[in-house]
């Protein structure tokens, strides 16, 4: 014979009505993560994309198996140093951005060692 | 009604200079340079890029050994971080799992995959180099991929695809009829399941590489070697002996995994199932004489439950502190991990453990490396006892002794992808 066990001990009285409604608890993870295996975070330093919300020290979330567009913010390695940038693509020519002005844009061409490691989904930013 | 039982096609997907690469995706400087990974404690050099090699840096040659060449050409060292290549190896091998669903985990880098099951599938290699794409694409890891009759040919295959940077990352041997040519570019020591030792005996009969291995007679072979020698031949030939495995694998690795009869949700279950799963796993690799440096754990609910929320699958990399195969210090281990990655509320379908850098107990790799005589005599105890008076007479209480031993580590990548505290620093 099985003996249901329930979550709350019995007192004299009456048990919680909100058991039968029970269910997980919120899973970020869901919300910031599409592919796990292709998901990787990252730390950033520096200013450069403050007006893309990005500040030095927030979370990254970087998706690898998704295709950047015009505009998406991308890690990209420059001479094998990672960093983040804004993509512009027009006329199929590829362009690195930052947000701030203080920063010169860079243009991509095949002889640039150049290329993109991932594309930025999310920002985690603290703020207390 | 008559079905035509389909030819077996096997692939073997191997992780190019893994460790190393696994270095070069979160540090992109270290692309076209030379890199080797040492073993624990600094002793040797067990990985090597295909740039290290060619500046004549050996196989498992110790570091002092090779420091002249390294200071010479700058070639980059580091330690063994078995936490990172562990989770990396996780990505590569689900995402073969999402494409080949006939998968054998043959180590930490290689898997083989049965694929003639794949069905509405014409070009394998158009397929495997697709795969091979998005292993790299979603992961920074490169991958060769061989095709071949027997897992010995796809092995083959892929020392193929290794050895000649045009082909790009995979080669179908099955699209060639007469293999000679081929098979006499293999060195005999080379061929899955001819070790060292054997292909020296070999060679001292003038048998340099597979073709010379497969003219042999029949007869020679099983007196000389024995019948796995003779299955090597066949596997040659392309007849298959071997099947995917999906119990014990040696060698480079040892996994155990089981689905559970009935499902789990308590996590006192869980503990006795992963306990039971390592105590195995352990007292296989005794047999074999090899011990481990890293458990890989993994847990997981059905992954065909409709409802997305009652899904969950999780793992762990643990390094060891020293290289062992102490049945008390693996269960403590592991279920140290387990306690990190259980989640309350779920039902478990499956759990599996992996015991990976396996290595004989008494290899040269490790200069430090830890010798408690004791430990091996009440293992060999342990053992003996549970032949004589049946499978699981002692059991560990799943508590230990813990031995703390420092490991040197110096040259020590991150933790990128585990822990928190280390992710990479990206400038902005």
């Amino acid at each position: 014979m099985k003996i249901t066990l329930y979550l709350n001990s019995v007192c004299a009285g009456f048990p919680s009505p909100a058991n039968d409604y029970l269910e997980g608890e919120i899973d970020l993870n869901e919300y910031l993560i599409k592919n796990p295996l292709a998901t990787f975070i990252v730390k950033s330093q520096g200013n450069c994309m403050l007006q893309a919300g990005i500040h030095s020290g927030d979370l990254l979330i970087v998706d690898k198996s998704i295709k950047p567009k015009n505009n998406s913010i991308i890690i990209v390695s420059i001479n094998g140093e990672l960093t983040v940038k804004r993509l512009k693509i027009s006329n199929k020519k590829f362009l690195l951005a930052s947000d701030n002005e203080d920063y010169k844009n860079i243009k991509i061409n095949n002889e640039s060692d150049i290329f993109i490691w991932g594309t930025v989904t999310k920002v985690i930013h603290s703020v207390y | 009604m008559y079905i035509k039982d389909k030819k077996k096609v096997f692939a073997l997907a191997d992780c190019n200079s893994f460790y190393a690469s696994c270095e070069r995706v979160f540090n992109p400087k270290l692309n076209n340079k030379p890199v080797v990974v040492l073993s624990n404690n600094d002793g040797c050099i067990i990985t090597r890029t295909n740039e290290a090699k060619a500046l004549g840096i050996k196989m498992g040659e110790p570091l002092f050994k090779a420091k002249k060449i390294i200071e010479k050409y700058n070639v980059k060292v580091f330690s063994s971080n078995y936490t990172l290549y562990g989770s990396m190896s996780n990505r590569v091998m689900k995402i073969l799992e999402q494409f080949f669903p006939n998968i054998e985990i043959y180590s930490i880098d290689e898997a083989f995959m049965e694929i003639s099951s794949l069905k509405k599938i014409y070009n394998y290699s158009k397929y495997a180099m697709q795969i091979r794409q998005i292993i790299f694409q979603w992961t920074g890891i490169p991958v060769s991929i061989g095709i071949g009759e027997t897992k010995t040919l796809a092995k083959v295959a892929n020392h193929i695809v290794k050895d000649n940077p045009k082909i790009k990352g995979v080669f179908d041997i099955t699209k060639i009829k007469n293999k000679n040519a081929i098979l006499k570019k293999i060195k005999i020591k080379k061929v899955w399941g001819i070790g060292n030792k054997l292909s020296q005996l070999l060679i001292k009969n003038n048998i340099n590489n597979a073709y010379e291995f497969i003219q042999q007679d029949n007869g020679w072979i099983r007196k000389n070697i024995n019948i796995l020698g003779l299955k090597t031949k066949m596997e040659l030939n392309g007849i298959p002996c071997y099947e995917l495995e999906n119990n014990f694998k040696l060698k480079k690795s040892c996994c155990v995994s089981r689905s559970f009869g009935k499902k789990i949700n308590h996590i006192k279950d869980m503990r006795e199932a992963v306990s039971t799963y390592i105590t195995r796993a352990a007292e296989k690799i005794r047999n074999e004489g090899l011990v481990a440096n890293n458990i890989n754990l993994y847990i997981r609910t059905s992954p065909f439950n409709i409802n997305s929320e009652k899904r969950y699958i999780n793992s762990i990399s643990i390094p060891l502190d020293f290289p062992t195969n102490n049945t008390i210090i693996l269960n403590k281990t592991v279920l140290n991990g387990l306690n990190k990655i259980f989640k309350k509320g779920y039902l478990y379908q499956k759990a599996g453990i992996v015991l990976s850098g396996l290595e004989t107990k008494d290899t040269d790799l490790n200069l430090f490396k830890k010798n408690n005589k004791k430990d091996n005599v009440l293992m060999t105890t342990f053992d003996s006892i549970n032949q004589k008076y049946g499978k699981n007479s002692l059991r560990i209480a799943s508590e230990g002794v813990k031995k703390k031993w420092l490991m040197k580590r110096s040259k020590c990548s991150s933790n990128f992808t585990t822990n928190l505290k280390d992710l990479l620093k990206v400038k902005c």
